[in-house]
């Protein structure tokens, strides 16, 4: 391990630390409201499903358009867990952390279902069948008895608070970084970049492209997870097309590829609607506005495909010397 | 002992034979053209070679192992790497990862220990860019290793190309018209470069290419093929006096 990679690591901790207890010392002394700790905790798992979908939409350059399908299946499956195994004792964080492993596996079951026959398409051909298997997913449990079908599924343990889920998020945009820095994603990237020479170069494309989709719907089942476990109560039509859509376009304004524009992206995308309550009739016109100006002036995103690196924010301030600055890419 | 062999390879797209009854054995370390027109069916070869395209007739066998059926990533494995006439980089990626990436079946750590960056992960990362670093070197590159692919200079990016298909370490390794775009000065250049990584590696090279100069230049032995069919095949010398080929390219 370099001492750049170390400098970062403890960089990154203590900020994610400080702004942990900034986010809750100002929800516990009243600073800001409960209904704002309900906002973050929202953010939090819309960071999760943008991050996410980063993996397949901006690292493997892929147009999936059926996010919102496995957080269903990641939201049902982790919701009938905790339900199941409520009552036996264990400490609400030991049942949330189970209930979402839980979710993400079987997410990610499915989407190797799914993304072994579906990748073989590509672009907009492979945009079309992932919103398919999002509507059959959608519409499997809208008649799924057993969790309630059309009407719901209700009296899902609420132990998924604004902490809880700030830290699995870290944990999760921690991994999907680590990802995204390791071979593997080496080799997802250089598919997006060309999959002729990465099929060349050795990179048994097909797998690499099916572990990219499983990974990514893993995490989308944690992020299902939190929110089934945040809201106490699951309807299936949350899940429509629409959501994957707003998802997809978060992580595009954010940029493709960039996981700290992802973040940005999202807590922005997040809150932007609750201000704009006050003018509620104009609401959805400047939101739409926001995103038409975007992509007219910044069509690569906030950050294109830039991360953002605590260290390297720091030590500019700092004033070292730039060639050491730019010596550690460890963000 | 060959170590690339193709047995009457065939290969016909519809009503089309676009390589007809193709034999080729390559020794370790030779250096072998292979030029013809336009058209006549150079790159559908390399193809075949490298498992692209399953031939409709015939097979390949590589160090005595047939290829049929295999992937290309698989082909890859067993010890072919190849360039592309138009040139294929991860344009948007640095240098180094470009090599890196097809370093990547030597970097031997699982998904669990990537993720939660287990020492392993550390260990053999380092490693990697060691070796692609000396293989940068190698080729003069050092100083562009964090450069993007897209922003090296031509000539450079034609040298990236070969330095990624060393990277797999091949035991044959196939140029598509590596002298494509240049200049003459960079054809000699890159002529040096190829006699020198034949010889570094102890590798055997396979080269389609339209510059004569080049091919006569160093090339031990060459193929032509016009329409599919091979022509002729000898020392350069030979070639160069050869009736069929002076008919191929200048017509009668």
């Amino acid at each position: 391990m370099s001492k750049a990679t170390k400098q970062s690591y403890i960089m990154n901790i203590v900020a994610i630390t400080v702004l942990y207890f900034i986010l809750f010392s100002l929800i516990k002394f009243g600073v800001v409201t409960q209904y704002f700790g309900g906002i973050a905790t929202l953010t939090c798992i819309m960071i999760i499903m943008a991050t996410s979908l980063n993996i397949v939409a901006g690292f493997l350059g892929e147009m999936a358009l059926g996010h919102a399908g496995f957080m269903a299946i990641g939201a049902y499956t982790a919701a009938s867990v905790s339900m199941a195994i409520m009552g036996s004792g264990l400490p609400d964080l030991v049942i949330l952390i189970i209930a979402s492993l839980a979710g993400g596996v079987v997410a990610g079951i499915v989407g190797i279902g799914i993304g072994t026959p579906s990748l073989r398409l590509r672009g907009d051909y492979l945009g079309i069948v992932t919103i398919g298997f999002a509507e059959i997913i959608r519409i499997f449990f809208i008649n799924f008895q057993p969790t309630g079908g059309a009407e719901g599924l209700k009296g899902i343990p609420r132990i998924a608070g604004l902490s809880s889920t700030y830290w699995i998020m870290i944990v999760v945009v921690a991994l999907i970084y680590t990802l995204g820095r390791s071979k593997y994603g080496r080799a997802i990237l250089s598919i997006r970049e060309d999959e002729i020479a990465s099929e060349a170069s050795g990179i048994p494309t097909t797998r690499i492209k099916v572990l990219a989709f499983t990974i990514s719907s893993f995490f989308a089942g944690v992020g299902g997870s939190l929110y089934a476990h945040y809201q106490g109560y699951l309807d299936p039509n949350k899940f429509q097309f629409m959501y994957s859509i707003e998802i997809f376009v978060i992580v595009v304004l954010g940029g493709l590829g960039s996981i700290t524009g992802s973040i940005l992206s999202a807590i922005i995308l997040t809150i932007l609607p609750e201000f704009l309550r006050q003018f509620s009739e104009y609401r959805l016109l400047i939101y739409s506005l926001v995103l038409i100006i975007m992509m007219i002036f910044r069509p690569q995103g906030m950050l294109g495909k830039y991360e953002f690196s605590l260290r390297k924010f720091i030590l500019r301030f700092a004033n070292r010397n730039e060639a050491d600055i730019t010596k550690g890419s460890e963000g | 002992m060959a170590v690339l062999e193709a047995k009457h390879v065939t290969m016909r797209f519809g009503g089309l034979t676009a390589v007809d009854d193709f034999n080729l054995t390559l020794e370790k370390n030779e250096l072998v053209g292979l030029i013809g027109p336009n058209g006549a069916g150079k790159t559908t070869i390399f193809n075949t070679l490298t498992g692209v395209y399953l031939p409709t007739e015939g097979e390949v066998l590589v160090n005595q192992t047939s290829i049929l059926g295999k992937k290309v990533s698989e082909v890859v494995k067993m010890g072919v790497a190849r360039t592309f006439q138009n040139i294929r980089l991860f344009k948007d990626l640095t240098t180094i990862q470009n090599i890196e990436i097809a370093y990547d079946r030597f970097i031997h750590y699982n998904l669990a220990q990537a993720l939660f960056r287990a020492p392993a992960f550390f260990k053999q990362e380092d490693k990697a860019h060691d070796y692609c670093q000396e293989l940068l070197e190698i080729f003069d590159m050092g100083e562009y290793a964090h450069t993007k692919a897209c922003n090296l200079p031509y000539g450079k990016q034609r040298n990236l190309e070969i330095a990624r298909a060393l990277a797999t370490s091949p035991s044959v390794l196939l140029l598509d018209e590596p002298a494509a775009g240049m200049n003459p000065n960079e054809t000699a250049e890159l002529m040096e470069t190829i006699d020198f990584i034949r010889n570094k590696f102890k590798i055997t090279i396979l080269l389609i290419e339209h510059d004569m100069s080049l091919v006569m230049g160093i090339c031990e032995r060459i193929l032509v093929v016009d329409y599919g069919q091979t022509i002729a095949s000898g020392l350069p010398e030979e070639i160069k006096n050869n009736p069929d080929v002076i008919r191929a390219y200048l017509g009668d």
